[in-house]
């Protein structure tokens, strides 16, 4: 479209810059996708080499697939996720379209007090959050780790989902109230529908960091029940022998589903039927 | 019964006192076009009316009913609004009948008002499509749509032209003013081109720093100005103020100066605007530069010497403060 003013010199120079990134951010992925189809000696010998007839092997799958419960962990760390980001979505919003909209005293106090939360780390509290558990009886519940993860996103969900919500043009909240709609019609009506691409965007943040994370697993829900997936896998790491085969294969599991949810937010992201809305 | 009667409202956001003692009333069927300078509080009390921002005192009755605390919806108005502010996920349909679901109205009624306002709009052949599929001038017309199904008491235009091309203002300006008659109803229009207040207005409300300045039809206002303010604000070019001996403001408006021998003013053109119709010059003079509106086509040139005079039958007295001496 723009060729003429584009050198291909810059062109290639782009593309160059974009597939090196590329390359350098999917090589573990890939290290780790290979060397879960083959043999432990394989693995050794020759880490970046591709499985071959003779290097191939499954056991590393097997192994998953027999010891613990692997399909509980997936579930375990499936709900943990879903329900976390949708807490963080609604309630992050929900602040969010307070504080853009709506003029009262300490408004801005607010604001502050909840984007104070990004800079703080929520595992500086780990102790007290452990007691907290222990007092309510929610230690080894999924139900501990949903709470944990929803307060430790709300913070940057706050903050930029308030910056989007403020473009929202005033007339079009307006008119809706004019014909009628609540202030909740109109939040979740008008207002989500606009904002949809920074929803994806907190969602895509907080993704990663919660289906990772192995420390409020560890501490707040270690049991057979509530092992997540992170946690499940430290199974196969020993303090002497590690099974590397079970290690990569469950990792590379662990993948997938993270890359379905990512899929979907992403053509969020990309979809928007925002323009038009004014002018 | 009138259409909209505000009694000493008074608006503040915080320390900043917005509308001071806003008293004016609107009769049945009239267009009142609210004009005045940025910043002076037009649009604030369009709002105030329309119930988006709460007055911080005074009674707003509209149609006989006070509607101080009633939310908008319930206010019996309907605005069109500058961005259109049209809801960009539904269809013109969509966005047209709105507020009609909202209110429970039956689907034989809603069909109905969104037929005969598509009609009067030339809407029919776009009701499926969405506001991203429209045109300016299209989205402009379903914002004035989505106002007509409702039937309101009083119909609240904020700015509604000001994202148009020239030409397209013009022919929306001649299509809001033909609504008017069609419809009967009782309409304000906030703006700040005096142009539109003109030529739609029944009466103007002149506004400067939150006060109405004053109140009237077109050509009052034109022939008749209150104060140096509104003799400014009306006519394009604008009036000429050269001081006057007594220590006030002497007001000539561009079309009441002439080129004549007789004159008492001597001046350089500085600039000339020809128009066709008309010419503009701009003289300076020892008093200031004048503007001066020639009608049909002058050979003036810059450079040129002039002598300007002008009928004292034609000139507004202000005094210090900028009121009228009549």
């Amino acid at each position: 479209m723009h060729k003429a003013r584009h050198s291909p010199l810059n062109s290639i120079a782009a593309h160059g810059a974009l597939i090196l990134w590329t390359v350098i951010a999917l090589f573990p992925v890939v290290v780790i996708l290979i060397n879960s189809f083959k043999t432990r000696q394989a693995i050794f010998r020759e880490p970046l080499a591709l499985p071959t007839g003779e290097s191939f092997s499954m056991i590393g799958y097997q192994t998953v697939m027999k010891q613990g419960d692997f399909f509980l962990y997936f579930q375990n760390s499936m709900i943990v996720t879903v329900v976390s980001l949708f807490l963080i979505l609604l309630f992050g919003a929900m602040a969010a379209f307070a504080l853009s909209e709506y003029r009262f005293k300490g408004n801005t106090l607010m604001g502050l007090y909840l984007a104070l939360g990004i800079m703080i780390p929520i595992r500086i509290g780990t102790v007290a959050i452990l007691q907290m558990m222990v007092a309510t009886g929610l230690v080894n519940t999924l139900t501990a780790l949903i709470l944990v993860y929803t307060a430790q996103g709300l913070p940057l969900a706050v903050f930029i989902l308030s910056e989007f919500m403020r473009q929202v043009s005033d007339d079009l909240k307006n008119a809706g109230r004019i014909d009628g709609m609540s202030e909740y019609a109109i939040f979740f009506k008008l207002v989500l529908p606009l904002v949809r691409p920074a929803m994806a965007t907190v969602a895509v943040f907080n993704m990663i960091p919660i289906w990772n994370d192995l420390w409020f697993p560890l501490i707040l829900a270690p049991s057979e029940a509530t092992k997540t997936l992170t946690l499940g896998s430290q199974v196969f790491i020993g303090q002497f022998v590690t099974d590397w085969n079970a290690v990569l294969s469950a990792l590379s599991l662990a993948i997938l589903p993270v890359l379905v949810l990512y899929v979907i937010f992403s053509r969020q992201l990309i979809r928007g039927i925002t323009s038009g809305a004014v002018k | 019964m009138t259409a909209l009667s505000l009694e000493k409202i008074n608006k503040s956001f915080g320390d900043v006192h917005v509308l001071k003692d806003i008293n004016l009333t609107v009769e049945p069927g009239e267009f009142v076009v609210f004009v005045g300078p940025s910043g002076c509080g037009k649009s604030t009390l369009l709002r105030t009316i329309a119930g988006l921002e709460d007055a911080s005192s005074g009674t707003i009755r509209i149609g006989g009913k006070e509607v101080t605390q009633t939310p908008p919806a319930k206010r019996g108005i309907a605005m069109v609004f500058q961005s259109y502010a049209l809801y960009p996920h539904l269809d013109v349909t969509g966005n047209m009948t709105l507020g009609l679901k909202q209110a429970g109205e039956t689907k034989a009624v809603i069909d109905e008002r969104i037929g005969v306002a598509a009609k009067m709009l030339s809407l029919e052949a776009y009701l499926k499509r969405r506001p991203a599929e429209l045109s300016g001038g299209q989205r402009q017309r379903v914002a004035i749509g989505r106002a007509i199904v409702r039937k309101p008491e009083l119909f609240l235009f904020d700015e509604p032209l000001s994202n148009l091309d020239a030409a397209l203002r013009m022919a929306t300006r001649v299509e809001i003013a033909r609504l008017h008659r069609e419809l009967g109803a009782s309409m304000i229009y906030v703006t700040h081109d005096q142009t539109e207040a003109m030529t739609l207005a029944d009466r103007i409300v002149v506004l400067r720093d939150g006060r109405i300045e004053q109140v009237g039809s077109p050509m009052e206002l034109y022939n008749d100005p209150d104060n140096q303010f509104v003799a400014g604000f009306l006519g394009a070019p604008s009036m000429n103020f050269l001081p006057s001996e007594a220590g006030g403001t002497l007001g000539i408006r561009p079309e009441h100066l002439t080129i004549s021998a007789t004159g008492t003013l001597p001046g350089t053109v500085t600039h000339v605007e020809r128009l066709g119709g008309d010419t503009n010059l701009l003289v300076e003079t020892a008093q200031g530069i004048l503007t001066v509106r020639l009608f049909g086509q002058h050979p003036e040139k810059v450079g040129d010497k002039v002598v300007l005079g002008y009928d004292p039958g034609h000139v507004y007295r202000f005094d210090k403060d900028g009121k009228r001496l009549r």
